[in-house]
């Protein structure tokens, strides 16, 4: 049955039906029904992971040595446990930059530089050929194996077949044009293939379901289940060495496979592209991060019992363990299982060499080919038009070279090496960018020297111990070289550099490369200094969650919009660039057509877009093209802005300030209404003087005048007026002295004559003084000072003086028939350090309304009584009494009662000179 | 008959200087002590000429030379203001509001009745 | 402060994974004994995997509803700190 016309067509179909997924993952795409924008999807297309090594290669492996087969699995599960902190912030910045491929990524975090990512491009197709040519072989060794159905023949015993006779070049050719097809359909701005993703799904699928199938088959079909399989195995020492046989022997090892897988799930350009550029949804690696491990412990579940299995039916044989896959149910007559066996491989290897040779032709064409041929001005490129068309052609090309130099390696050397073996190689070229990465996102001092140094040394000496090994197992380069060193120089043996023996070369390789790639990496980030935009890119990359958006608004050059247009014209065509940027004005509100100059945000937006279709070196390069002025002059902005933390640091002071600043107005504003009050105050002041003053002097100049104009005035008018004369003349002394008294007391010249008073005399002098006023208008007085109270420290005149207008005032207010004043004092506040005295004036006049008790003692400030007469006296009196009082600490204040009296109060400490030093 | 004076203040010393001299002079002479007092005397009988305190309690002179001013009956009746306050500003409010003249305080008596002659001549 | 508690639950699932899947750990387990028919050391990686994908699954997926890492995650599931 299984002859090869039939192997044949079912291949055929096979790949006719992933033709057919892709392309209507492409139509949905293009209807806008995305079919891979699902996080089952996402872990499916992560998958591609296991490629025809895990499929062949694993058996052969465990059968080699046992469990450590396992490690390849499970550092990918560890780093997705990590998922959350690395691929998740990776995710981001890629998503925010628009990141092509891991070459793009590498030289966008370290200042947009285009050396960088060529030769991340150039380690990446040297390091990963041997890998997809791994794939060509193991679809051309199985299918070796299964014409021959039903003997079954190892493919070492097959001697090399013709070119044009040879099966891989055929599968070579298919994939180049299923990826031409399907990996490069359009130049996209955000570098998805649906129908690609889709379509790796479905082979993810296939090649799961096909090793279950075999590993049911053999587990329950040619024994009876586990503990049949296991117990039979046990039987035989050897075989209980593989299932029982832990890494302790082999520590090193463990933990090298370990690292490098960890590593591969990265760096591998194919899985970067899958869990990277081709994600829809940031949240969809939530999903994945335990769905694709759970694909790995499923995938792996049944390598050991086929490995067990395999080892005992060709006991004796010479059999190549990987293999066993297709060996085993050819050796049960069970073609079809092995058929399916065969699509299972064909689908593992089909799948990684598709997204591979698309992940590298975007690498080669974005970051090598399109930088190379943008910078040879004899091209002109920068004048055509239709980049597009072009860029398509580099990378279909890019496809083709890279599936033929796989087949090249394949056909010299690969007959060479076990599948894992070259796998290995492989992973050890993709570890060296995990520093450059890792390092990328959490380290911000990290520059492009100490990448592009650590990533060339780490290069170098991995193809020195690693790739210039598998030359000499092929039988290119002299055997000498492995063993006595180049030029007889043992200190150099490629495997046992500077006499590093014992170790696996594997381990050996990755602990030199590691070695110098970690540390010139940290080495030289930390001696040499970061340009302004390496800088820039340092914290968008680092603080990609505080920054978001805003991290690259530094553009100081201008550009117009048309020219900006006709650049994404060229590249993206003319439908995309017009549809993007109608969504970019339409998002802004923005009328693109009505704006001339294109602003920093309409610069960095079209340079994102470019940077999805041709790589953000070349894209910058593009833009700087068509920029006029300084395009990236950005040092003296940097040095401010050096890191977001600054800014936000800045920002958060600068608000601080102008928060104090609008305080400070606020108070100069309140001061300034106050110095205007004050101002008023004072006119109103001088207005109020000159009015009192004029006023006597009017009268007084008046009657002279008369008595002088009229010398024969009868006697009794003439003394009448003498005598307003003389009135007048008083109370214009009084003021004047009253305006000298206040102005030199509230400019603080009064001298005060302090003295231990008792304050019973005082009270007496000052009713002494107005006993007159008393008698004149026949008014009761009332006296209560009691004896015993402390002496208090005062100015003796001044305190007279507040008493004496207390008491006049009472005079002037009280009720003109029956009118009774009285005058107490009492001690006040025990509390207060000895006491102070409170002396109150009650009358028994109309009182003070509340309104006015407060600027009662205002100068001037007098509150007309209801009469029609001009209030008596100066409007000083209050005023002068408030001053003396206060000038101790005292306090002086009204009480009433409207109706029924008023009482006039003040209180002093008993001794000023303490409450003065308490002030 | 004698021509009508108002005199308004609140300065009873002056307004007795001033009445005794008006009356020397044959004037017919009414006091009023405040603004409203005055504006009374007014509608009991509009007097020829007022001589208004501008500084007085309650109402002041020129609410009352503000208010005569607004009554078409009164507009032949003259007023002069006197005030303490001498700035320009309180003159020139005090001429916009209506007020024939102004005198200010302290002034020399022979020059208000000089004043007073010559807007309103005493019938001989 | 919840992303950050999940952060800090991966970190450490990160570390007892680390432990579990390198010797000495494994070492422990390479004993020529079978449990149900099955080798101890083949039993134990393959369940110590099953642990720790559910572990992670727990964690940063939403079948942990229960938890305290609870409902209303997604929300805020945009930015860390």
């Amino acid at each position: 049955m299984l002859i090869p016309s039939i192997i044949l067509a079912a291949a055929f179909l096979y790949l006719c039906l992933l033709f057919a997924i892709a392309y209507w993952g492409d139509k949905r795409a293009d209807a806008g029904r995305s079919l891979v924008a699902n996080p089952y999807i996402y872990a499916l297309s992560i998958a591609v992971y296991c490629t025809a090594w895990t499929f062949y290669g694993s058996v052969g492996r465990a059968a080699a040595s046992g469990i450590d087969f396992l490690t390849i699995y499970l550092g990918p599960t560890l780093v997705f446990v990590l998922c959350w902190a690395v691929l998740r912030k990776i995710l981001r910045i890629s998503k925010a930059n628009r990141i092509t491929s891991i070459a793009d990524f590498i030289s966008a975090r370290y200042g947009k530089t285009q050396v960088l990512g060529g030769l991340v491009t150039v380690i990446a197709v040297v390091g990963i050929v041997p890998y997809i040519s791994l794939q060509l072989k193991a679809v051309s060794a199985s299918f070796n194996v299964l014409i021959h159905y039903p003997q079954i023949v190892m493919p070492s015993a097959v001697s090399t077949v013709p070119l044009l006779q040879d099966t891989a070049l055929y599968v070579a050719l298919v994939l180049a044009i299923f990826s031409i097809l399907f990996g490069t359909r359009h130049i996209d701005a955000s570098e998805h293939h649906e129908g690609m993703v889709a379509a790796i799904a479905f082979e993810s699928v296939v090649k799961l379901v096909a090793f279950l199938t075999v590993g049911v088959f053999v587990t329950f079909g040619l024994y009876g289940g586990f503990g049949d399989l296991f117990d039979k195995a046990m039987e035989s020492a050897d075989f209980a060495r593989l299932l029982t046989a832990t890494p302790s022997s082999t520590f090193g090892n463990w933990m090298t496979l370990m690292a490098l897988s960890m590593a591969a799930i990265i760096c591998l350009p194919r899985q970067w592209h899958v869990i990277v550029v081709e994600n829809v949804d940031e949240k969809h690696i939530d999903k994945a991060a335990w769905l694709f491990p759970l694909y790995l412990l499923l995938i792996n579940i049944f390598v050991l019992p086929i490995a067990v299995a395999g080892l005992m039916e060709f006991r004796g044989q010479q059999a190549d363990a990987d293999t066993f896959v297709l060996a085993l149910p050819m050796l049960a007559r069970q073609e079809g299982v092995a058929l399916f066996a065969f699509i299972g491989g064909l689908s593992a290897a089909t799948g990684m060499v598709i997204v591979e040779t698309v992940a590298l032709s975007t690498m080669l064409c974005n970051d090598l080919v399109m930088p190379v041929l943008l910078r040879l001005k004899w091209l002109r490129l920068t004048e055509r038009k239709d980049l597009g068309r072009l860029l398509l052609g580099i990378r279909r090309g890019g496809i083709v070279f890279v599936v033929l130099l796989s087949y090249l390696y394949f056909r010299l050397i690969g007959e060479s090496y076990a599948l894992v073996t070259i796998g290995l190689v492989s992973f050890a070229a993709a570890a060296q960018f995990a520093p450059a990465i890792i390092g990328g996102i959490f380290w911000k001092t990290a520059n492009r020297w100490g990448a592009f140094i650590g990533l060339g040394l780490g290069f170098l000496l991995w193809f020195y111990t690693l790739l210039l090994p598998s030359f000499v197992r092929s039988g290119w380069l002299d055997e000498t070289l492995l063993t006595a060193g180049p030029w007889g120089l043992a200190l150099l043996r490629p495997q046992a550099l500077f006499g590093l023996a014992g170790l696996d070369p594997l381990s050996h390789a990755l602990f030199w490369t590691m070695l110098v790639n970690i540390g010139a990496y940290v080495a030289v980030s930390l001696v040499t200094r970061q340009s302004a935009i390496e800088r820039i890119q340092a914290a968008s990359f680092v603080d990609v969650y505080r920054r978001a958006e805003a991290g690259q608004r530094f553009w100081r050059g201008t550009a117009t919009v048309a020219d900006l247009e006709s650049l994404l014209v060229r590249f993206i065509g003319a439908a995309r660039a017009s549809q993007e940027l109608a969504e970019y004005a339409a998002r802004r509100n923005l009328n693109l057509g009505k704006m001339r100059e294109a602003d920093a945000e309409l610069v960095q937006h079209a340079e994102r877009l470019l940077a999805g279709a041709i790589g953000t070196a070349s894209a910058r390069v593009m833009v700087a093209s068509v920029a006029k002025g300084e395009t990236v002059s950005l040092d003296e902005v940097m040095a401010i802005l050096d890191e977001a933390s600054q800014i936000i640091e800045y920002s958060r002071r600068l608000e601080q300030k102008s928060q104090e600043l609008e305080v400070a107005s606020s108070e100069l504003r309140a001061a300034n209404v106050r110095l205007k009050e004050l101002d008023r105050m004072k006119d109103d002041f001088i207005s109020t003087v000159s009015h009192e003053l004029r006023t006597p002097l009017t009268s007084i100049r008046s009657f002279s005048e008369i008595l002088h104009d009229n010398p024969n005035i009868d006697p009794a008018q003439r003394s009448q007026f003498l005598g307003i004369i003389v009135k007048e003349s008083e109370r214009l002394t009084r003021l004047i002295n009253q305006i000298l008294d206040l102005a030199k007391m509230e400019a603080g010249r009064m001298d005060w004559q302090i003295e231990r008073l008792e304050l019973k005399e005082v009270v007496d002098d000052a009713l002494a003084v107005t006993r007159g006023l008393f008698a004149e208008r026949d008014i009761r007085l009332e006296v209560d000072i009691p004896a015993g109270l402390p002496k208090i420290e005062y100015d003796r005149d001044r305190l007279i003086q507040v008493i004496v207008n207390l008491l006049s005032n009472a005079v002037k207010f009280c009720d003109p028939v029956h009118g009774r004043v009285a005058i107490d004092a009492a001690v006040e506040g025990p509390g207060l350090e000895g006491g102070a005295v409170r002396v109150s004036v009650h009358d028994n006049g109309a009182g003070v309304a509340l309104a006015d008790r407060a600027r009662l003692f205002e100068r001037f400030q007098q509150i007309g009584n209801t009469m029609t007469d001009k209030p008596q006296g100066t409007g000083l009196g209050l005023a002068i009494c408030r001053q003396i009082v206060e000038r101790f600490g005292g306090r002086i204040w009204v009480d009433s009662e409207p109706g029924r009296g008023a009482v006039f109060s003040f209180l002093i400490p008993s001794s000023p000179a303490k409450a003065q030093a308490a002030q | 008959m004698a021509r009508s004076v108002l005199l308004v203040d609140d300065e009873p010393n002056i307004v007795l200087s001033l009445e005794f001299l008006m009356r020397q002079a044959g004037y017919a002479v009414r006091v009023a002590r405040d603004g409203d007092a005055a504006l009374k005397a007014i509608e009991e009988e509009p007097p020829e000429l007022v001589l208004l305190d501008v500084m007085m309690p309650k109402r002041d002179g020129f609410d009352v030379c503000q208010t005569v001013r607004a009554n078409p009956a009164w507009k032949d009746v003259r007023i002069v203001l006197l005030t303490a306050k001498g700035r320009d500003i309180e003159r020139e409010k005090g001429m916009a509001l209506g007020a024939d003249d102004y005198i200010t305080k302290p002034f020399s008596t022979r020059e208000v009745m000089q004043k007073l002659r010559q807007m309103l001549p005493p019938e001989s | 402060m919840r992303q950050g508690l999940r952060g800090e639950r991966l970190v450490a699932l990160f570390i007892l994974a680390w432990l579990a899947f390198h010797p000495p750990i494994v070492t422990l387990f390479g004993v020529s004994a079978t449990v149900m028919g099955l080798p101890v050391l083949y039993l134990y990686l393959f369940a110590a995997w099953l642990c720790v994908i559910v572990l992670t699954g727990l964690v940063v997926g939403r079948g942990d509803a229960g938890g305290p890492d609870g409902p209303g995650e997604t929300a805020r599931g945009e930015r860390e700190g």
